[in-house]
């Protein structure tokens, strides 16, 4: 076990390298506007703009730049300085933080709350029109796009174009220590627009993993044994069909530390994504490479801590 | 003395998208105390329904059951489920085809025992767990003090069968149902479990009912056999009768394609030609008549009933009674010599 983390800890490392190197290939090959352009300022001349690309040192040629930028990461941990505001990244995206994980924890404990309860009672009544009612409408969330349903949500409950003023709106974000109620108000709206189509996939994912479950030869041995229903429902059958789940929840919040780019953008909320979306319409290399490797490195790591609790989830994986 | 499990015109029937399925047609079976009943037949001949339905296990939406399943003088058909929950495990007990799949993959083989145990009796979890041990070592277990600790899929086929008889006999049940249990087996592996399945029934007076396709176990281990097609008991009789003058074409049929060692090799196997009925779109009148070589007229028109034929050998064939007995006392004996 304590070799399998420690290769998964190397290949992870790797895997950051490999991202690193993409993210730098992607920004040169794809046309986006100059960076040193845009920090020159509107009516700059040639001149100064020539200026400006020396300062950033992106006049030296890319492998060099990716050399100086990795030798930087590796000895200080440090991710660079914004061409934008010439903040450094590494603290930016640490002042950023605890937003983005404040959108994603209260969406995640959002969606595992509706997403299981629903997906358990519909695989039991399966057929029923409960169960067709809610895989219909989970049907809908999952199709539903965040810019869409984020919209709809603020027009009808935020407290600046709602219909209904009852919770902050968009660009309300006040971190939990300044102002819990003000906190939870800001991010109710978000945490349920995100936790839409969650809750409604994993809705599904349960009760289709349940209902093929429950038609396993064990569950025949547990009913044969004598045991109650419920038992056989909770004790056997949600035991063995929550398993995967527990795999793919622990990815999406991996996914999702990285960000919620659509919902951070609709409800202006500081986190993540909206650095990652802000950076990317800025031509900000720095920021954006920062972003990038965060997010990987969550999702490096949500993946290894999922194979790690597999193992004690189920027994028959061994490493 | 009346039979301990008495199953009298049991039908039942699943709806489907396909049509009705008629997987139980009229099944008559008694289970004697300490004795067991074999029950043969091909796949989807209705055995392992009619032992789930004895269970309560085929109380499906889509299911209709009807008939008497008499037991201890209650109606197992009709029993309220709180009730039938009480009977289940614990008066009767069943183990299934594959171990693997019937043990449950994430809990340790003890924990499924205890809470078996602690199911049907108020007993402490150290008392149930000492129990449990006693059950593995019961059923040849080596060293059950650790084995309770395993997992299934850490104990190769015999024992995870060994873990399911231990299971269901912990409780002392007065019936143990035994769908196919060794199918799944190694052959050397089937031999040690049916023996062990024969001393925990000497040793406890259990009942045994055990549901098979290969007449070699039947032999092996029957008191009593019925004989099973397309849902209905078409022939029953004490073992030795069975397999001196058998009186129904379909178990000729079935033993005529036992491979036999001894015998110069024929051409190809002997077996019954034409395949199991559809259980939606069943044959009129014999269900068998279209794979039988001795059909009549009356086969295609009336169903036969199943009537007395010698002592305690009951057929369902319109054969005459001297022209089944002479046919099958031949095939017999062609078959040992």
């Amino acid at each position: 076990m304590v070799r399998y983390v420690f290769r998964r800890v190397i290949w992870g490392a790797l895997m950051l390298l490999v991202v690193s190197a993409l993210t730098f290939v992607i920004f040169y090959l794809l046309p986006s506007g100059d960076p040193a352009a845009i920090r020159a300022g509107r009516y700059a001349t040639p001149a100064r703009i020539a200026q400006v690309r020396h300062q950033l040192g992106l006049d030296r040629p890319i492998y060099y730049q990716y050399w100086l930028y990795m030798k930087a990461l590796v000895w200080h941990f440090d991710f660079g300085t914004s061409f934008k505001t010439n903040l450094p990244v590494r603290d930016t995206i640490f002042t950023r933080l605890p937003v983005t994980f404040s959108v994603a924890s209260g969406a995640v404990v959002i969606w595992i709350l509706i997403g299981i309860p629903v997906g358990v009672i519909s695989a039991i009544k399966r057929r029923s029109l409960l169960d067709r009612m809610t895989m219909g409408a989970s049907l809908v969330a999952i199709s539903a796009p965040v810019y869409w349903l984020g919209l709809i949500a603020l027009f009808l409950f935020s407290k600046d174009l709602g219909i209904i003023k009852l919770f902050g709106g968009s660009g309300s974000y006040v971190p939990l220590f300044q102002d819990p109620a003000g906190w939870f108000s800001s991010l109710i709206l978000p945490w349920f627009v995100l936790a839409a189509a969650f809750a409604a996939f994993y809705a599904r994912m349960v009760r289709g993993n349940l209902i093929e479950t429950m038609n396993e030869d064990f569950i025949r041995t547990a009913r044969a044994k004598g045991l109650s229903e419920r038992r056989v429902i909770f004790r056997h059958g949600l035991r063995a069909a929550l398993t995967p789940v527990v795999t793919m929840a622990g990815l999406d919040i991996g996914t999702l530390l990285g960000g919620a780019v659509l919902t951070e953008t609709v409800f202006n909320i500081p986190g993540i994504g909206r650095l990652a979306y802000d950076s990317i319409v800025g031509s900000d290399l720095p920021m954006i490479q920062g972003t990038v490797l965060f997010g990987a490195f969550f999702i490096i790591v949500a993946n290894l801590i999922v194979d790690v609790i597999y193992a004690f989830l189920d027994p028959r994986v061994r490493y | 003395m009346s039979s301990l499990l008495e199953i009298r015109d049991l039908h039942v029937h699943f709806r489907t998208r396909d049509g009705v399925v008629h997987a139980v047609e009229g099944a008559y079976l008694s289970v004697e105390r300490e004795q067991t009943l074999g029950i043969v037949g091909e796949s989807g001949s209705g055995k392992s329904v009619t032992a789930l339905t004895v269970m309560g296990l085929t109380r499906f939406p889509n299911a209709t059951i009807s008939g008497e399943i008499e037991f201890d003088g209650a109606d197992l058909v009709t029993l309220p489920d709180n009730q039938m929950r009480r009977v289940r495990g614990r008066r009767i007990a069943m183990i299934f085809q594959d171990p693997l799949s019937s043990l449950h993959p994430l809990y340790k083989v003890g924990w499924q025992i205890v809470e078996a145990i602690q199911t049907h009796e108020n007993v402490s979890r150290h008392e149930a767990r000492k129990r449990a041990i006693a059950a593995l070592y019961e059923v040849g277990i080596p060293s059950p003090e650790k084995r309770i600790d395993s997992y299934p899929h850490e104990l190769s086929g015999g024992m995870r069968q060994r873990v399911m008889i231990a299971m269901a006999l912990v409780l002392k049940p007065d019936v143990l149902i035994a769908d196919e249990p060794t199918t799944a087996l190694d052959v050397t592996v089937q031999a040690q479990i049916l023996d062990l399945i024969r001393r925990l029934k000497d040793e406890y007076g259990t009942a045994v009912v055990m549901i098979t396709h290969d007449l070699g176990v039947i032999a092996e281990l029957a008191d009593e056999v019925a004989v099973m097609y397309a849902g209905r008991v078409m022939e029953r009789a004490p073992r030795e009768t069975l397999f001196t003058v058998p009186e129904l074409p379909y178990t000729w049929g079935l033993m005529r394609s036992i491979p036999r060692l001894d015998a110069p090799r024929p051409g190809r196997l002997d077996s019954i030609s034409g395949l199991p009925p559809s259980l939606i779109h069943l044959p009129s009148g014999c269900p068998f008549h279209p794979r039988c070589p001795y059909v009549m007229d009356v086969c295609l028109k009336t169903e036969p009933a199943l009537e007395q034929s010698g002592r305690g050998h009951l057929v369902a064939c319109h054969l005459p009674i001297a022209e089944r007995q002479r046919i099958g006392h031949e095939l017999l004996a062609r078959n040992v010599s």
